[in-house]
């Protein structure tokens, strides 16, 4: 198996671009990432492409095709992924595979969502579409509202108070507010989220992830070619992915994430790490809940324990293992397709030292975690210098 | 939903209709055309289910999908029924500050939302506390 580096990456800013179509953001932040890596249109062996629904957000199917033409990269092969909000960490490991497998030098891994043309009722219901329709969304249940069933769950568990939650957004906010592309650039307090509008009890509107149009973009490439263009090449050493069932009533245990569990331990493996040894991680904050579920799941601290781990500190930078140094997808933003490749993009800064004043000092290590659903996708990489 | 996709599960909406697998005895809801721990040793005939279970955990939406705006706030639950399987529904004849976990509950057949995105109205089974506790 061929050794895959990461030459270049590429994001838009994230938020509401009234000014930008699907494919402006995509081409964007594709540009980015083909500049940042030097390679040509020539080099590219192959496109993949995170997208979870343009067919109801734009009205686009096809993006793959879209994707390729307005970027100029015709006649690549363009193939889109979709496994909802973790479509984009989904087509980084196709990337991954394409690489490794040595069926391509060079690809290209987007991700890209534009959901702020419609209405939030409308967004509403196109997200609960990663539900299961026919026994979660059609008896009017919310992804917000499933987030809240676990959320509720996790307290009468474990003891987790609803403050420990409020710390989540606390932090992601804070990071934010470092990160130039986030959508949230702004603190809020455990108070303030306490006191915004109710949701789906316990959770509140700041305990949510927003709406958001965004891309990402990262270049892949052998060890070789990465040599021919790259003086800092990042290697996605670990890759693993794993399913639960796709209605949280069918979930053994609602409170933990077994796709978590199950696909960071084959990429802990792969990798030959443990959870010890990373520095700094993404982790699939779409509520706040879903950060402590998350990083129970991915093992840095035991099952239960995320509320207080969090509290204490330990998720923070310059704790014992930060998360959501960009912001998360609570603060930065969280355009579906493209999130599990912007957290690829953030791993890649923190391991070159170009993360800034949110930068991990001596950051090696780092890992993504993309959740699509209510936990019925995970995807997690390992990344190192 | 479109009124095919309800109508195939019409059966199962009106009534608790799940599968038992004769394998590993598990009740499964709804049902299913193969036991997710048996596989191809699966051995499935049709059980109904008794309508009575208890709250797992639960929400309270605010912000509701199109179709459910005029019924917030409202109680959505996971609900543990008393022969095994899990289901969401919602939950009536509650008082939003009466909700609980662990808090017995039995099923009754309710309208669904006021009209589907198709046009049809929808009806299903929701789940109430007991009348004989009340
Ligand atoms: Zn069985």
């Amino acid at each position: 198996m061929n050794r895959v580096a990461v030459i270049g990456v590429g994001v838009t800013k994230f938020g509401e671009l009234w000014d930008y179509s699907f494919s402006d953001l995509f081409v964007e932040a594709g540009s980015a990432a083909i500049i940042d890596a030097g390679i040509d249109g020539k080099d590219i062996g192959s496109i993949y492409v995170g997208n979870m629904s343009g067919g109801r957000f734009v009205n686009q199917e096809h993006i793959a095709s879209l994707i390729a033409d307005h970027a100029g990269l015709n006649p690549v092969p363009a193939t889109r992924i979709e496994a909802a909000c973790a479509s984009g960490g989904l087509a980084v490991r196709q990337g991954v595979m394409a690489v490794a497998s040595g069926m391509h030098d060079v690809v290209v891994v987007g991700g890209a969502e534009k959901m702020t043309d419609i209405t939030t009722e409308k967004v509403t219901q196109i997200l609960v579409t990663a539900a299961d329709q026919e026994w979660e969304a059609f008896l009017g249940m919310t992804f917000p509202g499933l987030y809240g069933m676990i959320a509720r769950r996790h307290m009468h568990e474990f003891g987790t108070t609803r403050e420990q939650l409020a710390e989540v957004a606390v932090k992601n906010h804070a990071n934010a507010k470092n990160n130039p592309t986030a959508q949230f650039r702004f603190d809020v307090s455990v108070e303030k989220v306490l006191n915004s509008t109710m949701v789906a009890d316990p959770l509140t509107l700041l305990d949510c992830s927003p709406i958001t149009d965004g891309a990402a973009c990262i270049i892949l490439a052998t060890e070789e070619k990465a040599g021919e263009f790259c003086d800092s090449p990042i290697y996605i050493t670990g890759a693993g992915q794993s399913t639960s069932t796709i209605a949280l009533h069918d979930r053994l245990q609602m409170t933990v994430s077994d796709a978590t569990i199950n696909a960071s331990k084959m990429a802990y493996k792969m990798a030959g790490k443990t959870p010890g040894d990373i520095d700094v991680a993404e982790v699939h904050d779409c509520f706040t809940i879903a950060e402590l579920i998350g990083i129970e799941g991915l093992d840095f601290c035991d099952i239960g324990s995320g509320g207080r781990f969090t509290e204490e500190g330990c998720t923070a930078i310059g704790g014992e293992i930060p998360v959501n140094t960009s912001g998360g997808l609570k603060a930065k933003g969280h355009p579906v397709g493209a999130t599990g490749v912007a957290q690829v993009v953030e791993i890649a800064y923190q391991l070159r030292g170009e993360a800034g004043k949110r930068q991990v000092d001596g950051a090696e290590v780092g890992l993504t975690h993309n959740v699509g659903g209510s936990g019925g996708t995970a995807a997690v990489h390992i990344l190192e210098r | 939903m479109g009124a095919p996709r309800f109508w195939r599960n019409t059966k199962s909406r009106y009534n608790l209709y799940g599968v038992r697998c004769g394998t590993c005895e598990k009740n499964y809801f709804p049902p299913r055309k193969i036991c997710p721990s048996c596989r191809r040793a699966s051995k499935l005939e049709s059980v109904k289910l008794k309508a009575s279970g208890e709250v797992v955990t639960y929400t309270i939406i605010h912000s509701a999908p199109e179709g459910f705006e005029n019924q917030t706030p409202y109680i959505m639950a996971i609900v543990k029924l008393s022969e095994g399987p899990m289901l969401t529904t919602q939950i009536v004849d509650c008082e939003i500050e009466d909700a609980s976990i662990g808090m017995p509950v039995e099923g009754v057949f309710r309208k669904i939302n006021e009209s589907g995105r198709d046009g049809p109205i929808y009806y299903g089974m929701k789940f109430r506390p007991p009348r004989s506790s009340n």
